[in-house]
């Protein structure tokens, strides 16, 4: 195995392989760390982090669909000053990049998270632009080419880490967003957050979700993360980080091919406690097989 | 922190033991042997569109077996399609889940209420069997009767039914008074309005009294906050007043919860 090259660049950090876990389906890592070994993973993206602790959202937050789940959990955290903590001496305990997924409510609540953690010994910022679970910012930065621009640029004048804005499937023209992101100076992109949806329980005649509508994710949304992942990547010169129902070590080279620098593992977590070291094995395996030396040989390799 | 295990676990029988109630035995080694009573398993589709685990109570285990039981409800597509299934079939199970019981609480000269409402009455049936002192079991039921005889192998039994057809006619609470009874401590597992009638039960007569919860998951490991409950001191989570069913839980202490 010594042979092959797993490893990728990120907006200058250096990942020993891309697989990483999707935010706010793996914690800050502890919980997983009793299946998974965090020193196999490229990267920990943490669940979202704000300025302050927020509640999150009214129970039922998750409901299953066919070939995925809806969650309206509402960014539910403890806020950085616990998470700086208590969440990052834990991380860096391993071998392994820590990028912090960082959400507000206005401009003002990223700018503080961002300063904030500008000190700390973290590798990149994940600024989610994209949530559709929460009233107050999330997604209402990320559907705007123009608020996404304006907000990558001020969060860039003040970050001392490289900035990946996570963009949102919501929108018309992915490419739009993804050239906006570029054009505020963002480092790299992460692609895509959940889709919004709605399920009904017929029986009860009322939400499945109390938030009434829930971000979809899971298998189900692949094939649509892959075509955004493939259109983002040959519309900017930035890594784009690919997600969006990644499970096995086949979805992941999917999206590699499509384009994807970096890829994560989200709600597969769920399923199958120990998919992120499965899709490491299997990328591994992969490249073994069909002779790639390096990884990067097969970025964007599909066009 | 006790230890979380993966297993393939086969199914040694399946039954049904009600209307769309089943019981299940399952050969696994370390979770059986880990499990305390009140904790649950997460159980795994063997259909791929269906992901999410089933969060189940443990209902029994034989720790020299090495086996468990549990006893579920039809409840949608997954336990539909668990109640299919029979003798030899492999089923993906992790557990044991959720902190369980606190069996110290009971013990010699104290007497003790097990009370189950529902698909909330299984994890009573291994409470029963391991905790010490003076057992007074209350089931309530809708209508149909199940798990009685196991329960009255291990303490006195009351049974209270919505529609009178056995023992008292309405809840768990109008069983514990038509039999005058008392106790030191309540274990409890069943239906949120049962639970939110205990808790207000408990409050007033000043017992101790320990609330088994459910809410839906999706992890069923704490790391993504699906199953939160309302918690009325600040959670060591997130600081805010959400503790996880799944990792915090199942099981409160009810002045703990707002239900």
């Amino acid at each position: 195995m010594s042979r092959i090259d797993t490893s990728v660049n990120i907006a200058g950090v250096v990942l020993k392989n891309p697989v990483m876990t999707a935010s706010g389906t793996f914690g800050s890592g502890e919980e997983y760390s009793e299946f998974v070994d965090l020193n196999k993973l490229g990267a920990v993206v943490t669940k979202g982090v704000a300025n302050v602790p927020w509640p999150g959202n009214p129970t039922p937050r998750v409901a299953e669909t066919s070939s995925g789940m809806l969650n309206a959990i509402g960014l539910q955290n403890p806020g950085m000053e616990v998470f700086i903590k208590r969440d990052i001496p834990f991380l860096k305990k391993f071998d392994t990049k820590i990028i912090v997924n960082v959400c507000g409510r206005s401009e003002e609540d990223y700018c503080q998270v961002v300063e904030r953690l500008a000190d700390e010994d973290v590798d990149l910022l994940e600024i989610n632009i994209s949530c559709p679970n929460v009233k107050e910012g999330g997604i209402a930065f990320g559907q705007d080419p123009k608020a996404v621009e304006h907000i990558t640029s001020e969060l860039k004048k003040r970050a001392r880490q490289p900035i990946i804005m996570k963009l949102s499937p919501n929108v018309t023209d992915i490419t739009v967003m993804a050239k906006a992101a570029e054009a505020g100076g963002a480092d790299a992109l992460s692609l895509i957050n959940t889709l919004t949806g709605m399920k009904i329980d017929i029986h009860k005649r009322a939400f499945a979700l109390a938030n009434r509508t829930g971000g979809l994710s899971g298998p189900a949304i692949k094939p649509v993360a892959v075509r955004m992942v493939y259109q983002a990547a040959n519309a900017v010169k930035l890594p784009v980080i690919g997600m969006g129902g990644i499970a096995t070590a086949e979805d992941a080279i999917e999206f590699i091919l499509a384009g994807a620098t970096g890829v994560s593992v989200g709600t597969a977590n769920f399923f199958n406690p120990t998919a992120t070291e499965e899709v490491v094995s299997g990328i591994e395996a992969y490249m073994e097989k069909y002779g790639v030396d390096k990884i990067t040989d097969l970025i964007g390799a599909v066009r | 922190m006790a230890e979380k295990f993966r297993e393939d676990s086969e199914i040694i029988s399946q039954e049904c033991i009600g209307t769309d109630i089943y019981s299940m035995w399952l050969k696994t080694d370390k979770i059986a042997r880990a499990a305390v009573p009140g904790q649950f398993i997460s159980v795994y589709s063997r259909d791929g569109s269906r992901l999410l685990p089933r969060p189940i109570s443990i209902c029994e285990t034989d720790k020299e077996k090495g086996a468990l039981r549990i006893v579920y409800r039809i409840a949608g597509a997954g336990t539909r399609e668990f109640s299919k299934y029979h003798r030899g079939i492999k089923l993906s199970i992790l557990g044991p889940l959720g902190n369980g019981f606190p069996l110290e609480r009971a013990g010699e000269g104290k007497k003790a209420f097990l009370i189950g409402g529902g698909i909330g009455i299984p994890p009573i049936v291994e409470l029963s069997k391991q905790i010490g002192g003076v057992r007074q079991i209350i089931a309530g039921y809708r209508d149909e009767v199940f798990l009685a005889e196991e329960l009255k192998q291990n303490g006195s039994l009351y049974i209270a039914t919505e529609d009178g057809s056995c023992g008292t006619c309405g809840t768990v609470i109008d069983a514990i008074k038509e039999n005058g009874l008392d106790a030191d401590v309540i274990y409890a597992c069943g239906p949120t309005p049962m639970l939110r009638a205990l808790k207000s039960f408990a409050q007033e007569r000043g017992i101790e009294c320990w609330l088994s919860l459910e809410e839906r998951m999706a992890c069923g490991v704490g790391a993504c906050l699906g199953c939160v409950c309302q918690s009325t001191e600040v959670d060591g989570h997130s600081h805010v007043h959400n503790k996880r069913v799944c990792k915090d839980g199942p099981v409160f202490l009810s002045t703990e919860v707002e239900l």
